[in-house]
């Protein structure tokens, strides 16, 4: 056999060798990895359901949800006219009403600004509904930023109505 | 020869060693324990997701009035690898129990249903409070007490099953019960499993051996959650690591025979012939060593 | 160093290697003369190394999902076995793996001993070994006792009361140890922390260990002097490397059976009970690993004399190039000493075996014997061999033909027959 092809199999098997050797540590670096993922007892708290039946219209609610605060407004009929008369354009990010909370009676967002992180204050601010004190931010009766430094609307989860009385979150 | 020795040494040493490894901690007589195929022993195993259930549902009906297995939470109930109840079915036998929440934001405690999330409901509230319960005896919890006890799921098997008349002019307490398997043959839990103790939901017949079976597989699943997983990824290992080996050896038998084992023979060769000249040439008397 | 100065072939290296000569050290160690005829049990260094990584990398995992409290610390690995991603993997892994790590040593020990590694100029390999040993039991037992079941609490509680049997200071040493009067919250969590720190004065220690091995470079089979850089040795890569990587792999086979299929073979059960400081269980033994010195400790009948007895047992082993004065290394020339050795494995194996036995009857006959053994072993025995032995040859050069070998020793006969000359003694 010629010197050359000898080489050429030679090195092929020292790829071979290599290739599925890299495979295996690979392999056993995953669960390296993904050890520090969140584990299954955390995964299994990432939904929380909340019982609304005692929450009056004109009154929000606060809950905890993956360790954030969940704000959960029951509007009256005219804050729900209010938020739908809003005029698209005066938004910094647009967006409709009818978008943000699907059964408007019920609105269901995240409570951390969405500037640095801090928790708005409700009924407060310019628009009668949430403000927040780090860095100024108003939001407006349906949580979209209207004044101050926030970039975007407050955070809309993901949620369903299980029943009428109860909203499963995430 | 010496080879010989050395391999057979080396055999003998690994006989002993794993003898040593299998010998019993305590000298007393010991008991054959009853053997049983389990479907989740050898590298194979599995678990029977049907006798799983079966055996959820004899711990709740019978073992969980004194033993907590604590460390199960109610979604385990529905996960891979086990009994693999639906996610509904695990969730309505959670709000079976009731678990103490709060302080709420009257700064209360209440009490609400358990979620999947929750783990399974002890029926004590502490450890001295189900000895005391007990006799003073505390019921262990059952976690992982197939690992805690030498012998494994034959042990927890032949104790269930193990409960006898004492032999004649034996003493027992009052509130003590003879079972042949207990180390010291006396406990004190009476026995737990009669043929129709639990009405199986599946309709499977309740005798004592399936109870004791459905029951043991339950647990030992209870202690080890993630054995076929473990048992699917030791073969994969064990496959790729045959091919690495493979592939290892033959690379390094490559690379060794690059080695100019000619010279070293030729060397042999050299050194012989200097012996076998300087041998022929002596003229001498008392050759000790030829150097 | 009498090696001729590397030099990085690109700027960009030659520029790093002159700052940090990190590239020179990979030269070095890739290019190290090897004997050429070491054997399969020369490889245990490398798999030990391997080891020592798999313990530190799974030591560090668990220890973001371990809690060092007395109630939260068995809950907390029940929580790394259910629901931490391949948790359970990774906790069988750091518990298999620590057995796999003494198994590893003691056949690198054994393997020293056989072959005379200990011997000038290699006293200060042995030494430092030996403290790397020391540290590895220290590590180890203070791992045992984190699960905190059964057999942490009563086996950590027996072993530091040993320290009471000093006279004097005894008691007081005991409380500094447990930071209370009994084994208890602080002593986890000074453990703990202890666990975490031992593994990288090893991991020091291994590199003072290679150092010290690669000034007179290894050993070999035949324990006669190689000459480095000759027709002798070979460069460590990629031949070392290979052989290396190929046992490694052979031992990581072994290791995986254990991990996959008996994960708790090599345990007790009694851990998997939460420890409970009103009862004791019914026999208190260590990880197999400690086995001999627990039952060297219980062969004499005075706590002090067992204390003491058992550490002698290790730090004798520090006298040991000195206390093995024969001038053969290897004991494939030292006909009795090779006969003595393996008497000596055989009694290390037995007292293991008793470590586990109640120490009652003839356990504990055997095991007096066993430990009278091993200690004439190394303070009678060695020295009057390493004076009166009479010891085989030594070939001249690791080149020489084998002795062994059919082919050879029926050329030599037929000279030897054809030799008309007088008396012939030996002839091999």
């Amino acid at each position: 056999m010629s010197n050359e092809i000898k080489s050429k199999r030679r090195d092929f098997l020292f790829t071979a060798t290599y290739t599925i050797g890299a495979v295996g540590v690979g392999a056993a670096i995953w669960p390296l990895v993904d050890q520090m993922n969140p584990d299954s007892s955390v995964k299994a708290l990432s939904t929380t359901e909340v019982d609304v039946s005692s929450v009056e219209p004109g009154k929000t609610i606060t809950v905890l949800w993956r360790g954030k605060p969940i704000f959960i407004r029951r509007r009256t009929k005219s804050e729900i006219d209010e938020a739908a008369a809003v005029n698209l354009k005066d938004l910094k990010d647009p967006e409709k009403d009818s978008d943000r909370a699907k059964n408007p009676e019920w609105l269901v967002m995240v409570g951390v600004c969405t500037h640095l992180g801090c928790v708005p204050l409700g009924d407060r601010g310019d628009y009668k509904a949430w403000f927040c004190p780090c860095h100024g931010s108003h939001y407006d009766i349906s949580g979209r930023i209207r004044k101050g430094p926030a970039p975007t609307n407050l955070e809309i989860p993901k949620y369903e109505f299980v029943d009428s009385k109860t909203i499963k979150i995430g | 020869m010496i080879r010989l020795n050395n391999l057979l040494l080396k055999i003998f040493f690994i006989v002993f060693v794993t003898a040593i490894g299998n010998s019993s901690y305590s000298d007393e007589g010991k008991i054959e324990l009853i053997k049983n195929d389990w479907s989740f022993k050898g590298i194979f195993g599995t678990f029977d997701r049907t006798s799983l259930q079966r055996g959820y549902q004899v711990y709740q009906e019978v073992c969980s009035g004194c033993h907590s297995i604590q460390h199960l939470s109610y979604r385990n109930l529905s996960e891979k690898g086990g009994p693999e109840f639906t996610l509904d079915e695990a969730k309505a036998i959670a709000e079976q129990f009731e678990i103490t929440d709060g302080p709420n934001d009257e700064g209360e405690m209440f009490t609400r249903s358990r979620r999947l999330s929750d783990k399974f409901a002890s029926p004590f509230p502490n450890v001295q409070a189900a000895t005391i319960a007990n006799g003073g005896a505390y019921p262990p919890d059952m976690s992982v007490l197939v690992k805690a006890r030498k012998g494994g799921a034959d042990y927890i098997y032949s104790l269930l099953l193990g409960y006898e008349e004492p032999p004649a002019g034996y003493e027992l307490d009052e509130g003590i019960y003879y079972n042949k398997y207990m180390p010291g043959q006396k406990i004190m839990m009476s026995k737990p499993l009669f043929e129709g103790s639990v009405e199986y939901s599946d309709g499977a017949q309740a005798t004592e051996e399936q109870l004791a079976k459905d029951v043991t597989t339950f647990l030992v699943w209870a202690a080890e959650p993630h054995l076929e997983a473990s048992h699917k990824m030791g073969f994969k290992v064990f496959l790729y690591l045959i091919i690495l080996l493979t592939l290892v050896y033959l690379s390094k038998q490559k690379v060794w025979s690059r080695l100019d084992l000619k010279e070293d023979s030729n060397q042999k060769e050299e050194t012989f012939d200097k012996v076998e000249r300087a041998a022929t040439e002596y003229e001498g008397e008392d050759p000790k060593t030829f150097r | 160093m009498s090696e001729d100065k590397y030099v990085p072939e690109s700027k960009l290296a030659q520029w790093f290697d002159n700052r940090l000569p990190l590239l020179t050290l990979s030269h070095h160690l890739r290019g190290y003369p090897t004997p050429k005829n070491l054997n399969y049990w020369w490889t245990f260094g490398g798999i030990l190394t391997f080891f020592l990584i798999v313990q530190i990398v799974t030591g560090i995992i668990l220890a973001m999902h371990y809690v060092a409290h007395v109630d939260l610390a068995f809950n907390s690995i029940e929580h790394i076995m259910r629901n931490v991603n391949y948790g359970w993997l990774i906790r069988y892994v750091h518990a298999n793996g620590s057995s796999m790590f003494f198994l590893a040593v003691y056949i690198h020990i054994f393997r020293g001993l056989y072959y005379g590694s200990h011997k000038s100029p290699r006293e200060m390999i042995w030494i430092t070994g030996l403290i790397i040993y020391l540290l590895m039991m220290a590590t180890a037992f203070m791992g045992y006792t984190l699960p905190w079941g059964q057999m942490s609490f009563w086996a950590a509680t027996v072993v530091s009361n040993l320290f009471g049997a000093i006279p004097l200071i005894g008691e007081n040493i005991t409380a500094w140890l447990w930071g209370g009067y009994s084994l208890d919250n602080p002593t986890l969590n000074r453990f703990y922390s202890l666990h975490y720190l031992f593994p990288f004065l090893i991991f020091a220690l291994v590199i003072l260990h290679i150092w010290a091995l690669h000034v007179p470079g290894n050993n070999n089979p035949i324990g006669i002097d190689v000459k480095k850089n000759s027709k002798e040795t070979m460069p460590f890569h990629p031949y070392m490397v290979m052989k290396d990587l190929l046992a490694m792999l052979v031992f990581i086979l072994i290791f995986f059976g254990f991990v996959f299929y008996a994960p708790n073979f090599l345990g007790h059960p009694d851990n998997y009970i939460p420890a409970n400081p009103l009862v004791t269980p019914e026999h208190i033994v260590p990880e197999w690993y400690l086995l001999p010195f627990y039952a060297i400790l219980r062969a004499i009948p005075s706590k002090l004399g067992g204390v003491i007895f058992m550490f002698a047992s290790i730090f004798i082993l520090i006298l040991l190039p000195w206390l093995d004065s024969s001038k053969v290394r290897s004991a494939a020339f030292r006909p009795l000493y090779k006969k003595f050795y393996w008497v000596l494995v055989a009694m290390v194996i037995l007292l293991g075996y008793l470590g586990a036995k109640p120490p009652e009857g003839i356990y504990v006959i055997l095991a007096r014997v066993a430990t009278t053994y091993y200690f004439i072993h190394f303070l009678i025995i060695l020295p009057v061999l390493g004076r009166y032995e009479k010891t085989d040859p030594l070939p001249t050069s690791i080149s020489d033909p084998v002795l062994d070998e059919p082919s050879i020793i029926d050329k030599f006969k037929k000279t030897a027959g054809e030799y008309e000359g007088e008396k012939v003694d030996t002839f091999k």
